[in-house]
């Protein structure tokens, strides 16, 4: 299982198994957005915020 | 024997639907490649990298990165789920009601107008209330309901003096009185695969905005609407937002060309990744067969 620091709020997240890079996962402490950006070791930076034209 | 195919998957967050995209893929031992659509760029006179793909499925959030691959991608031979002319259409709601009044398929009373005495105007003739909606947006941002002739110069005036020039494209809804729900149906090709009702005591009804999802039996009157509706687009994989309205019956809201469907899956128990990857490979071999 991999840990990862929040770059915002400096807590601890657990990654669950599974997680892939690209996917966004909500830091338990603070609510911010935050980037998967590798597995091994894991990494995550702030996910960029929502653009106008985001959609489906 | 048959040539193996390279698919390429365009995306932009994994999100849940990505993933079973992935997975999809992966568990048909199809040869694939993630895309991101922040990552890749295109050398105009060098092709040849992308026409080694088969076909790209686009999973895009960002419209317009989405649109512009796709045109290249197009440009360059590699057929996409959806088309360019497709993402072109329902990216633009006020190109999606252009086409659906073209084709005749039911849809709200819509106006138009590029300034925001012209839109006051057009609003004044449709009676209040009305909604003002962006024309490309989603995930119900932006939608303003309209109930006087205060709140109309208030909402226009903001437009034109906020917004990009796109917002000064005004596009005029006639106000629906939803009974709680509208009903969102998935085309796969020729095929309706399921439908769900979305919830919501707001009259945005969006999952993304709180909307809950609960399942919606197909109804003939539903499967022949949403493919006259998916055929007026340009067909391929697309979500059909149907609202039944208390007078005209059922009627086409809008059309999603990159739906999400991390709430209709599980609901519906239909494999919806799965047959969207089928679809894409379907493509591929028509192509490869051409």
């Amino acid at each position: 299982m991999s840990t990862i620091t929040c770059p915002e709020c400096e807590a601890q997240v657990e990654l669950e198994s599974g997680t892939e890079v690209g996917e966004i996962i909500v830091c338990p402490d603070c609510g911010v957005d935050l980037e998967v950006i590798a597995i091994d070791p894991a990494a995550v930076q702030l996910a960029p915020m929502e653009q106008e034209d985001w959609g489906e | 024997m048959q040539r193996r195919l390279k698919i390429g998957v365009l995306y932009s967050r994994v999100r849940v639907e990505e993933k079973w995209i992935f997975a999809a893929m992966e568990k048909r031992g199809i040869d694939y490649e993630r895309l991101d659509d922040r990552a890749i760029s295109f050398d105009l006179e060098n092709p040849e990298p992308w026409r080694a793909f088969d076909a790209v499925l686009e999973r895009s959030i960002s419209y317009t990165s989405g649109l512009y691959t796709l045109r290249l991608l197009n440009a360059f031979g590699v057929p996409t789920v959806n088309s360019a002319s497709v993402a072109e259409i329902c990216g633009d709601k006020l190109m999606t009601s252009a086409v659906l009044a073209r084709d005749g398929v039911p849809q709200p009373h819509n106006a138009t107008a590029f300034t925001p005495e012209a839109a006051l105007e057009a609003i004044e003739a449709f009676g209040y209330p009305v909604v003002l909606k962006p024309v490309v947006g989603s995930w119900g941002r932006l939608l303003a309901k309209v109930n006087d002739r205060d709140a109309a110069e208030a909402v226009l005036e903001h437009k034109a003096t906020l917004g990009s020039v796109q917002h000064s494209v005004f596009y005029i809804q006639e106000f629906i009185e939803k009974p709680g729900r509208d009903i969102r149906a998935v085309v796969i090709g020729e095929r309706v695969l399921t439908a769900m009702y979305r919830k919501s005591e707001h009259w945005i009804t969006n999952t993304a905005r709180g909307g809950e999802g609960e399942i919606c039996p197909l109804t003939p009157e539903i499967e022949e609407l949403s493919l006259r509706a998916a055929k007026s687009v340009g067909g391929g994989v697309l979500a059909i937002d149907l609202i039944e309205h208390t007078e005209r019956g059922l009627i086409v809201n809008e059309i999603n060309h990159t739906m999400e469907f991390h709430t209709m899956q599980p609901l519906s128990g239909i494999d919806i990744a799965g047959e969207i990857v089928e679809y894409v490979v379907k493509m591929a071999r028509m192509k490869d067969e051409e």
